[in-house]
């Protein structure tokens, strides 16, 4: 495979073809459940995500919804993070988020950790993203999205 | 050395680089002859970003760190003599470069600092500094200055700053469906409200070439200051700011193969003189005593501080090597790979943001793929050792005109060839297919 083939695999290109969680969902609070919206922009390149994020009162990730326009990846690491999370408890978000850190700064090397990169599962399809610095951001845009979207909903608060 | 007076990079009666020269042209240029992407050869499309540099003008910054290196207009030594001499003939070869008189010329660390240095004269004098010569310079809530819809943040960001800080405000000229200034409401846009006119000689986007005597009548007609960001028209085309009528003008030298961190403010010099200082301090004074200070005459007024002396000596050099190259054949080159890049518009699924024609354009082409971001056509170019620019090339309303987020741009300068854009052209062709785009 070459480089380019590694970054662009069949994951990222089907998803960002057929993006998972794409179209915002109305946020009905109540029940005890929080909500929060989080918009992030790469002003570099203009990559721009919205995301609405739902957590149970169990403090799980009942779902996650959003709108963006971007590069494939970006938008396709959107998708396989909500892939990901949803159903997820707060804890495990975090640290599939600090795993996805790593991976991106592994500069394509990947984890080196097997029970890692199962749980990071369709997401290990970025590490050859990270052997291109300058579309590092673009693969974590969704997730910073996630993380801001999670702190305005007041669930990390509470947790 | 001579400087022609007309902007014409459509004539046809000048010459292009010939085979030979442009062989030759691309020899003086190290950095050409490496190689990316696993051994491949570099086919660098990104000049309008920052071009490479000779190396008659790498020698130059070396050879002033070796032999001259001293601070200028100060000194009595021999070294700060040559120094100051290397440093003020750099600044002779700028302005006969782009038909300037020598004290018309300031140095500057790049354009957007020049632009800004015009724009902050205005909060100043606004603010009552630079006595009753600064008046020009004056705005009052209700004054207009206009911009154009296709104008580089470094040219839109200082102005809605200036606005916010005077309560004049902001307007701008709107951009054709074919990437052209719509010029059809200029009467009712620039009017005796207006103070400052400021405009791009050519678009680092669309690559079109402004109207500039058609803008610059409008200014004068009422009384206002034009400003030209020449960043892209300086290093590719013949350019005579004395012919032109500007006001004042800004350029970057690493964009017309000088160094970074230089560049030049180019001031009418009645203007320069009536102008309050931005920057102050060390060198830029007559008299300073404890209560207040009285300022040198241009350009030293605008050269507050320690100068870039080892890159203004490369800029100068870099302004010497296009003259002798002549601007002429520059620009006819540039409108031969302008028109081998338009050719991409030929690619099913690829749209070109801008004039399509050859006339009044020079070779930046920014274009979109259909069902293709442009940071994945960069990535796919990339790949084969080209290299492009993608993202909004700080030009965020221009692309929010065209109602695209973000595009790739080629783009050319002298070292340019045409196997370089047909190598773009044919990868460019495959990008659909890579992201099985139907
Ligand atoms: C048209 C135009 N204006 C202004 C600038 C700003 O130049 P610099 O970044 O060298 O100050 C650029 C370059 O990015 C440009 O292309």
């Amino acid at each position: 495979m070459s480089t380019l083939e590694q970054m662009y695999q069949q994951v990222i290109l089907d998803h960002a073809k057929r993006p998972v969680g794409h179209g915002l969902v109305e946020l009905a609070a109540g029940h005890g459940h929080l909500a929060g919206e989080s918009h992030q922009v790469n002003p570099t390149c203009g990559d721009e995500v919205t995301l609405r994020v739902d957590v149970t009162p169990a403090g799980t990730v009942a779902g996650v919804s959003w709108e963006g326009q971007g590069c494939s990846i970006s938008q396709a690491s959107v998708s396989v993070m909500t892939s990901l999370v949803e159903g997820a408890d707060l804890a495990e978000v975090a640290r599939l988020d600090g795993l996805f850190h790593d991976l991106m700064s592994s500069r394509g090397k990947g984890l080196d950790d097997d029970a890692a990169e199962d749980a990071l599962g369709d997401a290990t399809a970025f590490t050859g993203v990270s052997q291109y610095p300058a579309r590092i951001k673009c693969a974590l845009l969704g997730w910073a999205a996630l993380k801001d979207s999670l702190a305005r909903s007041g669930a990390l608060a509470t947790s | 050395m001579t400087t022609t007076a007309t902007v014409r990079p459509d004539d046809a009666s000048a010459t292009a680089l010939s085979t030979t020269e442009l062989a030759a042209v691309r020899a003086d240029f190290p950095l050409l002859e490496r190689t990316v992407r696993g051994g491949q050869p570099l086919v660098y499309l990104d000049s309008a970003a920052t071009s490479q540099k000779p190396q008659v003008v790498l020698d130059a910054g070396v050879d002033f760190y070796e032999q001259r290196n001293a601070a200028v207009h100060r000194g009595a030594h021999q070294l700060a003599e040559e120094a100051t001499e290397a440093f003020e003939q750099a600044r002779a070869a700028v302005a006969a470069f782009v038909g300037a008189d020598e004290g018309e010329i300031v140095w500057q660390p790049g354009a957007t600092a020049a632009i800004n240095v015009v724009a902050y004269a205005f909060s100043n004098a606004t603010l009552g500094r630079g006595g009753d010569a600064a008046e020009r310079f004056r705005l009052a809530p209700g004054d207009e200055i206009v911009v154009t819809e296709a104008e580089h943040h470094a040219n839109l960001v200082p102005w809605q700053e200036l606005c916010a800080r005077t309560g004049a405000v902001l307007r701008w000229i709107p951009v054709s469906d074919d990437g052209r200034l719509d010029l059809s409401n200029l009467d009712a846009l620039v009017t005796e409200r207006t103070k400052v006119l400021a405009f791009g000689h050519v678009s680092n986007v669309t690559g079109a070439v402004a109207p500039v005597a058609t803008l610059v009548a409008a200014a004068r007609r009422v009384g206002a200051l034009t400003v030209l960001d020449a960043c892209q028209s300086v290093p590719n085309m013949p350019v005579d700011f004395h012919a032109l009528g500007v006001d004042f003008a800004a350029f970057s030298g690493h964009k017309m193969l000088g160094p970074t961190g230089v560049g030049a403010l180019y001031g009418r010099r009645e203007l320069l003189e009536a102008m309050p200082p931005t920057i102050t301090g060390g060198s830029m004074v007559e008299v300073v005593t404890m209560e207040s200070t009285t300022y040198a005459p241009p350009p030293q007024r605008f050269e507050a501080g320690t100068q870039m002396v080892a890159q203004a000596v490369g800029m100068g050099c870099a302004a010497q090597y296009l003259d002798e190259l002549g601007m002429e054949g520059v620009a006819r080159h540039e409108t031969e790979l302008a028109a081998e890049m338009l050719k991409i518009a030929d690619i099913p699924g690829v749209q070109v943001i801008g004039p399509l024609d050859t006339a009044n354009r020079l070779a930046v082409v920014s274009f979109v793929v259909d069902g293709v971001h442009a940071h994945d056509v960069g990535q796919v170019l990339d790949d084969k050792g080209i290299a492009v620019r993608v993202g909004h090339h700080c030009a965020q309303p221009l692309h929010r005109r065209f109602g695209v987020a973000a595009t790739a741009r080629a783009s050319a300068s002298v070292y340019t060839t045409v196997e370089e854009v047909v190598a773009f052209r044919e990868a460019l062709a495959g990008v659909r297919a890579f992201f099985g785009a139907e």
